[in-house]
């Protein structure tokens, strides 16, 4: 019993550090550009897609690294073109391109990679269990919980450390102020924007040795990852990600005792945190 | 504009509607096609009660959608095979439930607003497709069909009769658009329109506020739930696509194409809308993507809708 829990635990916390990086780069475009970008999942698919194409001129470390740049770079690229002729409008129309779009990826996806699942190779030194007792500990999964922790460290260094860190949290804060202080705020949503796409396209990288490929793989994981920032708190990235690794830790352990029921807890959650205190866990009063 | 302008338009409108069943197949259409406008029309139109009267932005109304139509289906399956009675079931279920969840959001407002409803709508997504037993999962439910309508001593047959179905399909959107249009226009309408245009402004002036985007919340989810009985009647089926997200996403295309300013902007967007889906999904398999593009194009060269344009060409 105890083995079952732990393993739940483990498995829910793995779960969770997907939604938390998913949710990160969400709430990172969501605070400082007011654009909900639903085509999130459609870049985890993009990450995990190039990865795959790369694995046999790059080998596995090198498509780790390059692909979720790349991935960044074509985040960029869409946020030039397109989503940067809506800021300052209402939301809703950012919400329907980014709506638009993610259709438009998932089936360029499918139409390149076709719809048939792809297997993802990892290492094999990875893949083997860790110890016979706790089975579930494989390499790739412990692999993947401290790539996804270095990477959340990362950010938060970046964010506290850097010149760029320190303008994202300022405009998140007052958008007009940092502009008028003479920073170039359309330079700073951009790389701002492949910032969050670029966590978008590690966890794509990371999901597909995990799960595999196929054009929907960002779908299951987009819905937890907006409860995550709807749990968090919407403002807070320390909230995100701790509503990251609760639901997933939540669901977790649910699985253990109602598996059925595992889905749905974490609505139940974001229910009784909406009822409790609307703003979130972490979030700021009169934010939205 | 000037107030017989509208008369006529209001006219043109229903005269269209009304003749359908007698040129739609002239045109290249045919009946279900047109069934099937007026009912996304209703949603467009009952989500666009919220979104361009209220000012607040759903994007989970396909859950309520979803909702009334596993109402209608399960009961014609399980409890009692009549029409009317499954729509009911089907509306007062969603009605209920938009109810409940209305107090946990209204206070929310803009893009937090909007992913709320988007998250809450996936609650119901995710009951249909793992409550197999009952709802058929990912199959949906199927094996049943709509009753024919008795009213003692006639009876209308809607099951076999394609026109008979258009026709009970625009006398429940007639009501439905009636009951809006009168909503729009009493001093509750009135309101919910200065709280769109200044909210604050509105709360100065001791209107409570979140209590009438709740009451606007559940006004719009009722009418999107007769529209989602009517599809499932419509398809004498109903799966989980009905109810999933990107469901409601093509309610505030349909929306927004049309013009969300005006009070039959939805139905324009709901035609053009329908139309060229049915087309894109005989023509292509990558309907997808095309969908996908017509969402972009609208967002950058459509904002204000076609009735927007209009409107504005009229005024200048």
């Amino acid at each position: 019993m105890t083995q079952l829990l732990l393993f739940n635990v483990f498995n829910g916390l793995i779960i969770g550090a997907f939604y938390a990086l998913m949710a990160l780069g969400l709430s990172l475009i969501l605070n400082l550009s007011g654009v909900i970008n639903f085509a999130h999942g459609g870049f985890l698919a993009i990450g995990g897609y190039l990865a795959y194409t790369l694995i046999p001129y790059l080998g596995f470390w090198g498509a780790l690294v390059v692909a979720p740049v790349l991935t960044a770079a074509i985040g960029i690229l869409v946020e030039r073109v397109l989503i940067r002729r809506l800021y300052g409008r209402d939301p809703l129309y950012s919400l329907l391109l980014t709506f638009g779009l993610a259709f438009m990826i998932e089936d360029g996806t499918r139409f390149i990679w076709g719809a048939q699942s792809l297997p993802y190779r990892i290492p094999t030194w990875l893949a083997a269990p860790l110890s016979r007792s706790f089975f579930f500990l494989t390499g790739y999964r412990v692999f993947m919980v401290a790539l996804v922790a270095a990477a959340v460290l990362g950010l938060f260094l970046i964010l506290n450390r850097t010149r760029l860190g320190l303008r994202i949290r300022a405009g998140t804060l007052d958008l007009e102020t940092v502009s008028s202080l003479g920073v170039n705020v359309r330079v700073l949503r951009s790389l701002n924007f492949g910032l969050g796409i670029y966590l978008a396209g590690l966890a794509g990288v990371l999901a597909a040795g995990m799960l595999g490929l196929q054009p929907t793989v960002g779908d299951n994981l987009i819905m937890p990852s907006f409860i995550a920032i709807i749990v968090g708190g919407l403002g807070s990235l320390p909230g995100t990600l701790a509503g990251g690794l609760l639901i997933g830790v939540a669901s977790g352990v649910t699985s253990v005792f109602f598996p059925s029921a595992s889905e749905a807890v974490i609505y139940v959650m974001m229910a009784a945190v909406l009822i409790v205190r609307p703003r979130g866990l972490f979030g700021e009063e009169g934010r939205f | 504009m000037p107030q017989i302008d509208k008369r006529v338009g209001d006219a043109v409108v229903w005269l269209l509607l009304v003749t359908a069943p007698l040129w739609l197949t002239y045109v290249g259409g045919y009946i279900e096609l047109g069934s099937r406008v007026l009912i996304y029309a209703l949603a467009a139109m009952a989500l666009n009660f919220l979104l361009g009267f209220t000012g607040v932005l759903s994007f989970g109304h396909a859950a309520y959608f979803g909702l009334g139509a596993y109402g209608t289906a399960l009961t014609i399956k399980y409890l009692y095979p009549s029409t009317p009675l499954a729509m009911l079931v089907g509306v007062v279920a969603a009605t209920v439930a938009a109810a409940i969840i209305g107090p946990m959001i209204v206070r929310l407002r803009g893009v937090y607003f909007a992913m709320c409803t988007i998250a809450f709508g996936q609650v119901f997504y995710f009951i249909a497709f793992q409550w197999s037993s009952v709802t058929g999962g990912d199959d949906g439910v199927s094996a049943w069909h709509r009753m024919p309508l008795g009213f003692g001593l006639a009876t209308i047959d809607i099951l076999k009769d394609n026109k008979a179905f258009y026709y009970f399909a625009l006398a429940l959107f007639a009501v439905c658009a009636a009951a809006m249009a009168f909503l729009l226009r009493s001093p509750f309408g009135r309101t919910l329109l200065a709280i769109r245009e200044n909210e604050r402004r509105a709360r100065f002036l001791g209107i409570p506020v979140d209590r009438h985007i709740w009451a606007s919340w559940v006004i719009s989810c009722f009418f999107v739930a007769v529209a989602g009985a009517l599809y499932a009647l419509l398809n004498n089926f109903v799966d989980p696509r009905a109810l999933r997200w990107d469901q409601s996403g093509n309610f505030v295309i349909m929306a927004v194409l049309g013009g969300m300013r005006s009070f039959w902007g939805p139905l324009i967007g709901a035609a053009i809308f329908i139309v060229l889906q049915d087309y894109l999904s005989s023509e292509t398999q990558n309907w997808m993507s095309f969908i996908g593009l017509f969402f972009v194009l609208v967002v950058l060269f459509f904002p204000r809708g076609v009735l927007g344009i209009v409107r504005r060409k009229a005024a200048s």
